[in-house]
């Protein structure tokens, strides 16, 4: 019964109580909407413990849509996705009481469009369907261009239109691709559908066109990563966002790229996605994304800015573990991903925290606070430390297993890849060192209050993740095992067979 | 119902929408040329012309029921699904123009009711057009429709502007027409007829077409490109569009456009569908279109001529849809032209009310700070620009979606790739007008005080957004009716005045839809 009903429950009640939030009178708003997010996560919990790891595809659905182009309604989560799915309903609610005295005009507006967003989220992790993937993959884009736009900073404008574009540009093209998909597989079979399994059977004979298929899959998922270099919108959306926006934008927005090569890019077309013209260019990229990030996020004069480029760092792993392709590096990539989600989620929130109280980002305009804010100043170590991957921490455990996977497929690489973690420390320490420690310089910060127990409850639930995911990650580990082994070899044995492969990119 | 056009009943019958529609404009005309003072004489001008129009659709409905067709018989006037489709969607755009013209022409004080006689006359001219299964009547009904838009377009006689776009598309028209006969002529004397179906025959068996037929050919493809205002014969449009009253506007950018769209249809694939030259042709066409429309609407900063130029765009897009062809090419232009028709409305409907005094100078920027103000004027709005962008959950997504299976599955993957392209370059002058609407701040307290619909408009404003989401989200019965819609061009096409078996009695009985 609930493995029937659950995602589709998950899907619309938040789009529901969107609906709810927007009439009634805006003071309301945010108790609703909290209520509402709870009650999501609620829902979504037990898919924890009825979760079966070897059972494949669960919890799906399936009803007939728009018949005429055997369009479905198909969802369904494997262990891939389950987590990103939990991750999402887990952030929604701390996301909501992070935004609770920050976001104060046109509240009823900002909580409704943060759970259409959920709907938008969550959709794009559970759809089967190619025509509802992109259907989602589309809406979760207006309620963050909004939320950018207008509870934004002062550039907002810019950040928003320009996160708009790059997006949106990206998935017109993935449209034309999966349309072309759906005909082949139309053509081929004499049914048309837009199902993940019927396209995904028909793709082994797709000949020199998967190229051009690719690139624009390839195109659409590297933007929303971001991968060096399409990686510019993501700095200004980033620090422009209110607070529960960034967090969103880093928590979850961004593993829709990745979940996009994993589910369809790299399934679809191995043959091209493992030749050695493109996994050098994503290898080289990906590195690229490691020092770079890192590079410019250590000389970044405002908090926000270092998080935002760290980001573009920690993603450049999650894409080395997953073309390296072990089940080591794919299980830490996946476990990156959820990593950087709470990690960075719970850095977006206390920079959000301190900018409330000072109005100010700049790493400069603090040093000492330790002494004001003691709280403060502990939480804000234990996750530099969780996103430096200090062992004990969430960090450790996912980049550790990414680095060990991939050295057996790119030694060079994972070995250049290692001193991002250097440069990682250096950043993020010396900007804590820079804020918490030094003298006490600045006489405005001898008046900061310390964190109210709204906050504390914001972010004691990521602080439990970072230690527990830190000590004992066996339980994720274990459920996502058999769908990361299913993946490798989905896509591993097809690379043999595959034409053109090392063709060097023409056919 | 299978209709024989040589029995007088079976052609007045044939002819049914049309005559109901000619009755009610006479009717009209009698009534304003007695009275045609105050503004009460024009709100009851108006209000016959929405029964008119109801009754009008009742009759094409009632045709659509009984599964009127002309079979067997070589015919001036076609009777199939297409035609009923599109007069639907004249007659839909007929209807909103009409809602919301009440306070328009109040406002801008045009007290003259002439302006309803005019546009049915225009209408039954798009029905025409469409109906036309053969050159001549397509000629008429361009006429017909060309002439009421003419006067329409300089209806706001008191205004320079008004005059400049009533003598620009006069005189730019009468050229079009012109090129329009003139290929007329030429098809005719190289295939000695003018009926489509009679040309298509004689084509069919022809090798190679001959140089005055593929003149002709250009010639036609010059005028209706006139008319649809593809680049490079689009020069007119955003003068036009910019100098008429609103309301004329968003007729000619819906009504017209769809009407010549129809008529082209028909003739390239009823006519000329075995000769390969035009594909060609029609695919530049389409492509510096989209292009053009594109690039040109990012560069305007009055809210108008932003339509305006979006509306050349638009017509690439379906140009996409005419060059593709085939069963999916068909539905498609139908199922986009419902959407556009809803989108384009609604958006000119909202301009309407922010405008004053001609309202020609509203600048996007004039719109910062609506949704404060008038929220759900600001909603309709953002609905029909995300409808323009084709944005998913927006009946504009499902018909660009549509025309882009259409070219995909016709093998036009660049055209296809084109575009999604140039639709990206779109989001480029859509979005700013959301953003104005929902992040920039009000400029003075009282900017947006007088903003406001009256209740005929906010009906037709409603009437949009309501149907552009549910077609976003269930498009299923718009899909079944384009479908058959579509098989009825083809049908023509494929079986050559042969006989094509016909349903008896109605539809909705079992198994027959």
């Amino acid at each position: 019964m609930y493995a029937r009903w659950v995602l589709t429950a998950l899907l619309a009640w938040p789009l529901l109580a969107g609906l709810v939030v927007v009439l009634v009178p805006a003071r309301l708003a945010k108790y609703i909407a909290l209520a509402a997010s709870l009650i999501e996560f609620a829902i979504s919990v037990p898919l924890w413990w009825t979760f079966v790891p070897a059972g494949g595809m669960q919890f799906t659905a399936d009803q007939p849509w728009i018949a005429a182009w055997g369009i479905h309604y198909a969802v369904g989560v494997d262990g891939i996705s389950l987590f990103l799915v939990l991750l999402t309903t887990f952030l929604m609610p701390l996301s909501i009481l992070g935004s609770w005295s920050y976001i104060t005009k046109r509240e009823g507006g900002f909580y409704a469009l943060l759970l259409v967003l959920t709907t938008g989220m969550i959709g794009v992790f559970v759809s089967l369907d190619l025509f509802l993937f992109y259907v989602m993959w589309e809406v979760m884009l207006i309620p963050m261009y909004f939320i950018i736009g207008v509870w934004g900073g002062d550039n907002r404008l810019y950040a928003a239109i320009k996160f708009f574009i790059y997006t949106f540009f990206g998935s017109l093209l993935m449209l034309v691709a999966i349309l072309v998909l759906y005909l082949h597989a139309g053509r081929a079979t004499g049914t048309y559908s837009f199902a993940y399994g019927h396209v995904l059977s028909q793709v082994a004979q797709l000949g020199p066109v998967a190229w051009w298929l690719f690139g624009a899959f390839f195109l659409a998922f590297a933007i929303k990563v971001p991968l060096f270099p399409l990686h510019t919108w993501l700095p200004d959306a980033h620090v422009e966002a209110p607070t529960a926006g960034s967090v969103i934008l880093a928590g979850i927005l961004l593993k829709m790229g990745i979940y996009g090569f994993l589910r369809f890019a790299l399934p679809f077309f191995p043959g091209v996605a493992l030749s050695d013209t493109v996994q050098l260019v994503i290898v080289i990229l990906s590195l690229i994304g490691i020092i770079y990030g890192g590079l410019v996020a250590m000389v970044q004069p405002d908090f926000k800015k270092l998080i935002a480029y760290s980001s573009v760092a920690h993603l450049g792993f999650v894409m080395l573990g997953i073309w390296a392709l072990t089940l080591q590096s794919v299980q830490g990539a996946l476990l990156v991903m959820i990593n950087h989600g709470i990690s960075t989620g719970a850095l977006f929130f206390l920079v959000g925290m301190i900018y409330e109280r000072r109005h100010s980002r700049l790493i400069e305009a603090y040093g000492g606070i330790a002494r004001v804010v003691p709280l403060f100043a502990v939480i804000l170590t234990i996750v530099s430390l969780s996103s430096i991957a200090l062992p004990g921490t969430n960090g450790f455990v996912g980049e550790f297993l990414v680095l060990i996977g991939s050295f057996r497929t790119y030694p060079i690489a994972t070995a250049v890849a290692t001193s991002g973690v250097i440069i990682a420390a250096a950043y993020l320490l010396t900007a804590l060192q820079r804020v918490i420690y030094n003298p006490l310089t600045q006489r405005e910060n001898e008046k900061l209050t310390d964190l109210t127990p709204r906050e504390i409850a914001v972010l004691v639930p990521l602080i439990v993740c970072i230690l527990w995911i830190g000590i004992y990650p066996k339980p994720i580990l274990q459920r996502m095992e058999p769908s990361a082994r299913a993946l490798i070899e989905l896509i591993k044995p097809a690379t043999a067979q595959a034409p053109a492969v090392t063709g060097g990119g023409q056919p | 119902m299978n209709l024989d056009p040589s029995v007088s009943r079976d052609l007045l019958l044939s002819l049914l929408p049309e005559l109901v529609l000619t009755g009610w404009a006479l009717v009209l005309l009698l009534f304003v040329a007695w009275r045609h003072q105050s503004v009460r004489d024009l709100r009851i001008a108006g209000a016959v012309t929405l029964i008119a129009l109801a009754s009008t659709a009742i009759a094409i409905w009632w045709l659509w029921w009984n599964r009127a067709g002309v079979h067997g018989v070589v015919s001036m006037v076609a009777a199939d699904d297409f035609r009923w489709v599109a007069d639907w969607v004249f007659v839909g755009a007929a209807a909103l123009t009409v809602l919301i013209s009440f306070t328009y022409l109040e406002r801008e004080q045009l007290l003259a009711p002439e302006y309803y006689v005019l546009l049915l006359f225009g209408t039954i001219g798009m029905m025409v057009m469409a109906a036309g299964a053969d050159l001549m009547v397509i000629f008429l009904g361009l006429e017909l429709m060309s002439v009421a838009v003419y006067v329409l377009a300089g209806f706001d006689r008191r205004r320079a502007r008004s005059a400049e776009a009533a003598l620009k598309y006069f005189l730019l028209g009468a050229f079009a027409s012109g090129f329009l006969l003139y290929g007329i002529a030429l098809v005719y004397g190289a295939t000695g007829a003018t009926n489509l179906v009679l040309i298509g025959a004689q084509l069919s068996t022809t090798v190679k077409p001959s140089a005055m037929l593929l003149a002709g050919l250009a010639l036609l493809i010059v005028g209706f490109g006139f008319k649809i205002a593809a680049v490079p014969f689009h020069m007119w449009a955003p003068d036009v569009y910019d100098g008429a009253p609103t309301p004329v506007t968003a007729f000619m950018a819906t009504g017209v456009k769809a009407a010549a769209f129809a008529a082209l249809f028909r003739v390239m694939y009823q006519a000329f569908a075995s000769v390969p030259a035009w594909h060609d042709i029609l695919w530049w066409l389409a492509v510096i279109t989209m292009i053009g429309g594109n690039l040109f609407a990012l560069g305007q900063r009055s809210l108008k001529r932003m339509l305006a130029y979006s509306s050349v765009a638009h017509a690439g897009y379906l140009l996409v849809a005419v060059t593709a062809g085939g069963v999916a090419g068909t539905s498609a232009f139908l199922v986009y032209i419902v959407a556009y028709t809803l989108m384009s409305l609604g958006a000119f409907a909202v301009l309407s009310a922010k405008g004053r005094g001609g309202e020609s100078d509203v600048l996007i920027d004039d719109l910062s700070g609506l949704a404060a103000r008038r929220p759900w004027l600001a909603f309709a709005l953002a609905i029909c620009m995300l409808s323009l962008l084709g944005f998913p959950g927006t009946a504009g997504f499902i018909g660009k979606w549509y025309v882009l299976i259409a070219a995909t599955s016709a093998g036009q993957n660049a055209l296809a790739a084109i575009l999604v392209l140039t639709s990206v370059v779109s989001a480029g002058y859509y979005l700013p007008v959301i953003m104005a609407m929902y992040m920039k701040p009000e400029p003075t307290e009282a900017a947006h005080v007088d903003v406001c619909l009256d209740r005929w408009a906010r009906a037709a404003v409603a009437t949009v957004v309501v149907g552009l989401l549910l077609l976003g989200v269930w498009p299923n019965p718009l899909f079944d009716l384009a479908k058959t819609a579509g098989d009825s061009v083809h049908a023509v096409e494929a079986g050559t005045a042969t006989a094509a078996p016909v349903a008896p009695g109605g539809r909705g009985g079992s198994g027959q839809r």
